[in-house]
């Protein structure tokens, strides 16, 4: 009889493969269906995102922030306006905290709902993301309301907003919230007690809460493992103190923990949105008015000439922010996101680092694969909820 | 040529109806990048759905694939990776370069970035756009089903 | 924490380190230390009870070119216990850039390290891995320092570098396990 061979395999994973969320790679070591060890590569997105900044100006560098982690876009907005605006010593009128709230939370639903619908989709539920992505063109028509924009609007400016709210945007929001907790039920309907996916994901990618905090990951991730720590609720901005909501947490540390965990998100961030949008007048405040910073109305600009001067001086010369260097830390919908940001004073950033929790979730794949099965790997991958994107930058 | 009357028989070229199965049935390959990968998927979703344009299944392997929608930026490290996959599809095959960091580089003008996929893969359609609505993509793809319509077989 | 708490704690500690006090704008008291004292300071500022720092934020270079100390390596801590933040910087100079590790200390900055060395080429002594993380294996330079130009103009590799032996790639797997043991 032939000896028996128990070499192990190597499969390469990525970077294309429709299950790794983006350009990935994964070169698995393999015992029959085992992984012995894996060896993720990264770095087949990087844009240069932060060189490229260094050359812009302050206001220009909102846009390619905006693209950096696609998915939870005016959250990555909002982390780098509050770091300038600390450097600047701004203080935003509430109504604008406000708004920038509703729109932060809305971007989580967004990205939640992204996720869920390709989670589902990878483990074979594909009319999750069919449902997924229809309550996500309601959240996209409310963007494209704002800054005539779906996925970029560049709403959230340095100083505040681009312009105030249109009319018709407490209906939108109101009707999506109205509709949207009936629509989570539905989700819920099919997976949560779906025996499938439970099979699927009790008890895969276990990572426990001290692995969690050593390999950096604070945010959902970690949240599933045990650690109740949520930025809004430790370090808070925009006023969340005053919001009453509840930070979502369970022990078990495995996908099906995660899972929970971000439904449940989903449903905090609804509870948030409704009481924000009482208090968030039709007509008022949209930016801090300070003429150095914000730019004025355009009908202003066509009129008078202190406006047009007062334009052309923002637009051309752009913002000066005082030396100095922050780093105001944000919930996003990954976990917490911030930008390092260092000024010299001058009207170009100096330098600007992205903290991306996408990065160190990757690191942590290992501990979650190794030992498991090939068919887990997709279920893990989707349940870390990378966005390749704010991986390589 | 055409309907003969009374008669239930259509007559046509070979080449029409190979150029018509050729269009209507375009199958994509799953090659989303970054952004534009967002708005692909909601193409593919029910509000704008492709399925009725024929491209309905999204292959994860490139050998059965006619298309290639390169959606999103293109580094320097993943060109290689491109010029493998499409050079791993059967004819005959199809190029679209989804947005404008596929098309041009879009407003990443650095050391990172390839400007243009038409470096390394030849394109036939360039949809503009950051990230092109999903209308925008439908169009590109209706245009590359008109220009298959005009290819000869020989 | 107020800003002059922390360096008067690892003074208290560390009496031998060379610690520098810095201010911030935002709420992170920042001290600044030699880099010969990383190896001491870091485990310190993790496994102290009145600090608990488990969790590194963020780990990034800035280039000053051309001023000296060209570079400085900022250290963001998060302390989930007690609900603090610090930053830690620790300047570097341009023509001797290297750094001691804090891997051990914290295992997320195994790969913040390395991409520190890719885009800036600052050294990290006994990093378990260091090689590039985001630009490709044999790329020349180090893009995000200021002398190294924004747009380059090369064209496009279609093709991969030279494929390596069964052999040579088992021999690579086995030393990266080795390395990760």
């Amino acid at each position: 009889m032939p000896d028996i061979r128990t070499e192990t395999m190597t499969v390469n994973m990525g970077p294309q493969h429709p299950s790794t969320h983006g350009v990935l790679r994964l070169v698995l070591e393999l015992d029959g269906e085992t992984v012995v060890s894996v060896a993720p590569t990264i770095g087949y997105l990087h844009t240069g995102i932060e060189k490229t900044i260094e050359q812009k100006k302050w206001q220009q560098a909102v846009p390619l922030v905006e693209r950096m982690d696609y998915l939870s876009a005016q959250s990555n907005a909002l982390a780098f306006c509050l770091s300038v605006e600390r450097l600047l010593g701004l203080e935003l009128p509430e109504r604008v905290r406000w708004i920038r709230i509703l729109v932060a939370e809305l971007q989580r639903i967004n990205s939640h709902l992204v996720w869920l619908g390709t989670h589902g989709m990878e483990l074979g539920a594909v009319s999750v993301l069919m449902y997924c992505f229809r309550e996500r063109e309601l959240l996209l028509n409310i963007n494209e309301m704002l800054a005539g924009f779906r996925m970029f609007p560049s709403y959230l400016r340095i100083g505040g907003l681009r312009e105030d709210l249109p009319r018709g945007f407490h209906e939108a929001v109101s009707a999506f919230l109205d509709r949207f907790p009936s629509k989570l039920d539905e989700y819920e309907d099919l997976l949560t007690e779906n025996e499938i996916y439970t099979e699927r994901t009790r008890g895969v990618g276990r990572l426990s809460a001290e692995d969690a905090l050593a390999y950096g990951l604070v945010g959902p991730i970690a949240r599933a493992s045990g650690v109740a720590y949520d930025v809004r609720k430790a370090f808070p901005y925009l006023g969340y103190e005053t919001v009453d909501f509840a930070v979502a947490s369970r022990t078990e540390g495995d996908v099906y923990a995660r899972y929970l965990v971000r439904i449940e998100e989903m449903r905090q961030s609804v509870a948030v949105c409704r009481q924000v949008l009482a208090r968030i007048t039709p007509s008022g405040a949209w930016a801090v008015g300070d003429p150095r910073i914000t730019p004025p109305p355009k009908d202003r600009v066509y009129t008078e000439m202190e406006a047009l001067i007062q334009h052309f001086l923002i637009y051309s010369q752009g913002i000066t922010v005082p030396a100095g260097e922050a780093y105001v830390p944000v919930e996003g919908p990954r976990g917490e996101q911030g930008f390092s940001v260092v000024s010299d004073g001058t009207n170009r950033p100096w330098r600007v680092k992205a903290r991306s929790p996408s990065l160190l979730a990757c690191q942590a794949l290992e501990k979650m694969i190794v030992g498991g099965l090939i068919a887990d790997v997709i279920a893990v991958i989707g349940s870390i909820d990378v966005v390749m994107g704010d991986v390589d930058r | 040529m055409g309907l003969e009357a009374d008669i239930p028989i259509l007559t046509t070229t070979v080449e029409k109806m190979v150029q018509w199965a050729r269009r209507s049935s375009i199958w994509p390959v799953t090659f989303g990048l970054a952004c534009c990968a967002i708005e692909m998927m909601a193409m593919s979703c029910s509000r704008y759905d492709i399925a009725r344009f024929g491209a309905e299944v999204f292959r994860g392997s490139p050998r059965q694939s006619d298309l290639m929608i390169v959606a999103g930026r293109l580094s320097r490290k993943m060109a290689p990776v491109l010029r493998r996959i499409y050079d791993q599809m059967p004819e005959p095959k199809w190029v679209i370069s989804m947005g404008a960091c596929a098309s041009i580089g879009g407003v990443f003008d650095n050391y990172a970035l390839v400007q243009g996929v038409d470096q390394v893969v030849p394109v036939d359609v360039f949809v503009p756009g950051c990230p092109p609505r999903p209308e925008a993509l439908i169009y590109g793809i209706v245009q590359l089903q008109r220009k298959i319509a005009q290819q000869k077989l020989a | 924490m107020e800003s002059s708490a922390l360096p008067d704690l690892l003074q208290r500690v560390l009496p031998e380190a060379r610690v520098g006090v810095t201010q911030s704008s935002d709420l992170h008291p920042t001290v600044s230390i030699d880099r010969r004292d990383v190896g001491a300071v870091m485990p310190v500022l993790r496994d102290h009870a009145e600090l608990a720092c488990a969790v590194l934020a963020e780990l990034t270079a800035v280039d000053f070119w051309p001023r000296e100390p060209r570079f400085e390596i900022v250290y963001l801590l998060l302390s989930v216990q007690h609900r603090l933040r610090l930053r830690v910087k620790v300047p570097v100079p341009g023509d001797d850039p290297h750094v001691p590790t804090v891997s051990p200390v914290w295992p997320a900055a195994i790969w913040l390290e390395r991409e520190v060395w890719d885009l800036f080429g600052i050294g990290f002594d006994n990093h378990p891995d260091l090689r590039r993380l985001l630009m490709p294996d044999d790329w020349q330079g180090h893009p995000l320092r200021k002398d190294y130009p924004v747009q380059v103009r090369m064209a496009a590799r279609t093709s991969e570098p030279l494929q390596v032996s069964e052999q040579e790639f088992r021999a690579n797997l086995e030393r990266d396990r080795r390395a990760r043991r």
